[in-house]
């Protein structure tokens, strides 16, 4: 199966579509129409990066490259230049899709660059599919650095492929960029069931919740933050969803409760996904965590477990592997991918309590506190520092650190006051790292317990 | 200093913090017009949790609209 011929209804064209701000493309008009005309052919076979920075002209270029190139790496906008060698070298590159990187040893590596028109102008005879297209997607590594997980079509799908299309007309819509896997996700869905109204990076969210709602827009999707920020809109009435979906972000009861009162009569389901795991189940009760029964009982294909207290899944819909010479594997042995996601079990509910080795996820993005603590602990005054999560309202979590000072010894002078201290740590992050890294708060403390194995004590939930 | 002053200057913290234009704050000010975002906003709760020793999202009927509802959160004594 391709992604072109998932759109058609026993083979004629869908009369879905898909949408931005100001073009709709009809769904149909792909078969004959083209944004990327005599150059899609020089990307048969290729490994390419597909880096632009529109959603709608990576989604017809998705649409027109899969089953024709041999891999397409999805680059969000916000991947920083620096690390595109990496994501060149580790996804083994050779064509781009969009703005050629400017450094010129990486364009020696780079074959071919093609630039989509911002329209389907071009004319073609027919879709002719010769590869089984590798997708990568990229996700946040320890160092900042992006790990590219390698997945298929039919990974990608599994989780609602063999369910029954709705009745009646769908249109998708999403918060999320569609090269996220939350995102992506809602793509594959909609091109199989409907249409879609694709976000934009240039709108407020007042502007697109009043868009989708004119759109008719009937299923959409999001993280609890996005949610959050829905809420607080004060213009989610301009929109009459029959469903609603939470992803890629644990939902907690307030957002729910939030949700179910603002959207009184829509289903809200919080669905538990990850980029390398993919699809592991869905919860429709509007309550925060999960039922213990679902353990025995996910959804189709989909098997479930629980150990050393964290979620593990293993399903079709599980990634394939890490790409890179170094990177380690996404399975275990027993083929269980293990999500790093802490539960706890509590009168028959699964909660969750927090993630393994740290990692904060503050509205959707990961933070790792390694990193954070590499850039506080290169103050000159500190000896040591510890970085956690702390639950929040409005991003789920946020990142504050515990921070040890050197004393007064030797010759480094006077230290500075603890207030000043704390400004001049806040800044030196805000230089180093995006601020959703920033500590939100920082304590000053005597000491910080350390382990028998010689390892800061990490205990936050 | 009332809740509301504290609050109004952790706003204008917060903005600077974040390279931020605040709108000037009213009652009727959206949140989402203030010139603030999420992470913004996860900050100000966050520090207010610090300052004040609670977390009035905990138990919140409907999240706020305006920096009117906003502030009314926190001036609402728990019980």
């Amino acid at each position: 199966m391709w992604l072109w011929s998932s759109t058609l209804r026993g083979g004629a064209p869908s009369s879905g579509s898909m949408q931005s701000t100001s073009i709709t493309v009809p769904l149909a008009k792909l078969a004959t129409r083209s944004c990327l005309g005599p150059d899609l052919e020089r990307l048969r076979g290729r490994c390419t990066i597909l880096s632009v920075d529109d959603q709608l002209t990576a989604a017809m270029a998705l649409v027109e490259m899969d089953g024709v190139a041999r891999r397409v790496v999805l680059c969000t906008p916000d991947l920083a230049a620096e690390y595109m060698p990496q994501v060149i070298r580790e996804s083994e590159a050779d064509a781009v899709v969009g703005e050629l990187p400017t450094d010129p040893a990486i364009r020696q590596d780079i074959g071919i660059s093609v630039r989509p028109a911002a329209t389907l102008c071009y004319e073609i005879r027919a879709r002719l599919q010769s590869h089984d297209t590798e997708w990568v997607l990229l996700t946040s590594g320890t160092t900042g650095a992006p790990k590219l997980v390698l997945h298929t079509l039919a990974s990608l799908t599994s989780a609602f492929a063999d369910a029954p299309l709705e009745r009646g007309a769908v249109v998708w819509s999403t918060f999320y960029d569609i090269r996220r896997y939350g995102g992506l996700q809602i793509f594959l869905r909609a091109l199989r069931a409907g249409s879609i109204v694709l976000s934009s990076q240039s709108e407020s969210v007042d502007e697109f919740l009043i868009r989708a709602g004119r759109s008719g827009v009937t299923h959409i999707s999001g993280t609890a933050s996005h949610w959050r920020r829905v809420l607080m809109s004060g213009v989610a009435s301009s929109m009459t969803p029959r469903y609603i979906r939470l992803s890629g972000e644990i939902a907690d009861q307030s957002v729910l409760d939030g949700l179910h009162g603002a959207f009184p009569d829509t289903e809200i389901v919080h669905a538990f996904a990850s980029t390398e795991a993919g699809v592991a189940f869905e919860v429709a009760d509007r309550k925060a965590g999960f039922p213990a029964s679902l353990l025995s009982a996910p959804i189709a294909n989909v098997e479930l477990k629980i150990e050393d207290s964290t979620l593990r899944v293993r399903s079709p819909g599980n990634a394939l592997c890490y790409l890179g010479a170094s990177a380690p594997a996404i399975r275990a042995t027993d083929g269980f991918v293990d999500t790093g996601d802490r539960v706890e079990l509590t009168d028959g509910r699964y909660s969750f309590v927090g993630r393994n080795g740290g990692v904060i996820n503050v509205g959707g993005l990961k933070v790792y506190p390694e990193e954070v603590e590499a850039v506080i602990n290169s103050h000159p005054w500190v000896r040591m520092s510890r970085v956690m999560a702390r639950r929040n309202a409005i991003t789920g979590a946020v990142v504050t650190a515990e921070v040890v000072l050197l004393t007064e010894e030797g010759s480094r002078g006077q230290r500075p006051d603890q207030e000043r201290l704390r400004r001049q740590i806040v800044e030196r992050c805000a230089n180093a790292m995006p601020s959703y890294k920033v500590p939100a708060l920082i304590r000053i403390v005597d000491s910080l317990e350390i382990s028998a194995a010689g390892k800061l004590v990490r205990n936050d939930a | 200093m009332s809740v509301r002053s504290t609050i109004a200057s952790l706003f204008q913290e917060v903005a600077d913090q974040q390279h931020r234009k605040l709108a000037p704050l009213s009652d009727d000010l959206k949140l989402l017009q203030s010139g603030l975002d999420s992470l913004s906003f996860a900050l100000i709760v966050a520090r207010l949790e610090d300052s004040l020793g609670f977390d009035p999202f905990d138990a919140v009927d409907r999240f706020p609209v305006t920096f009117g509802d906003f502030v009314k959160l926190y001036e609402i004594p728990r019980g």
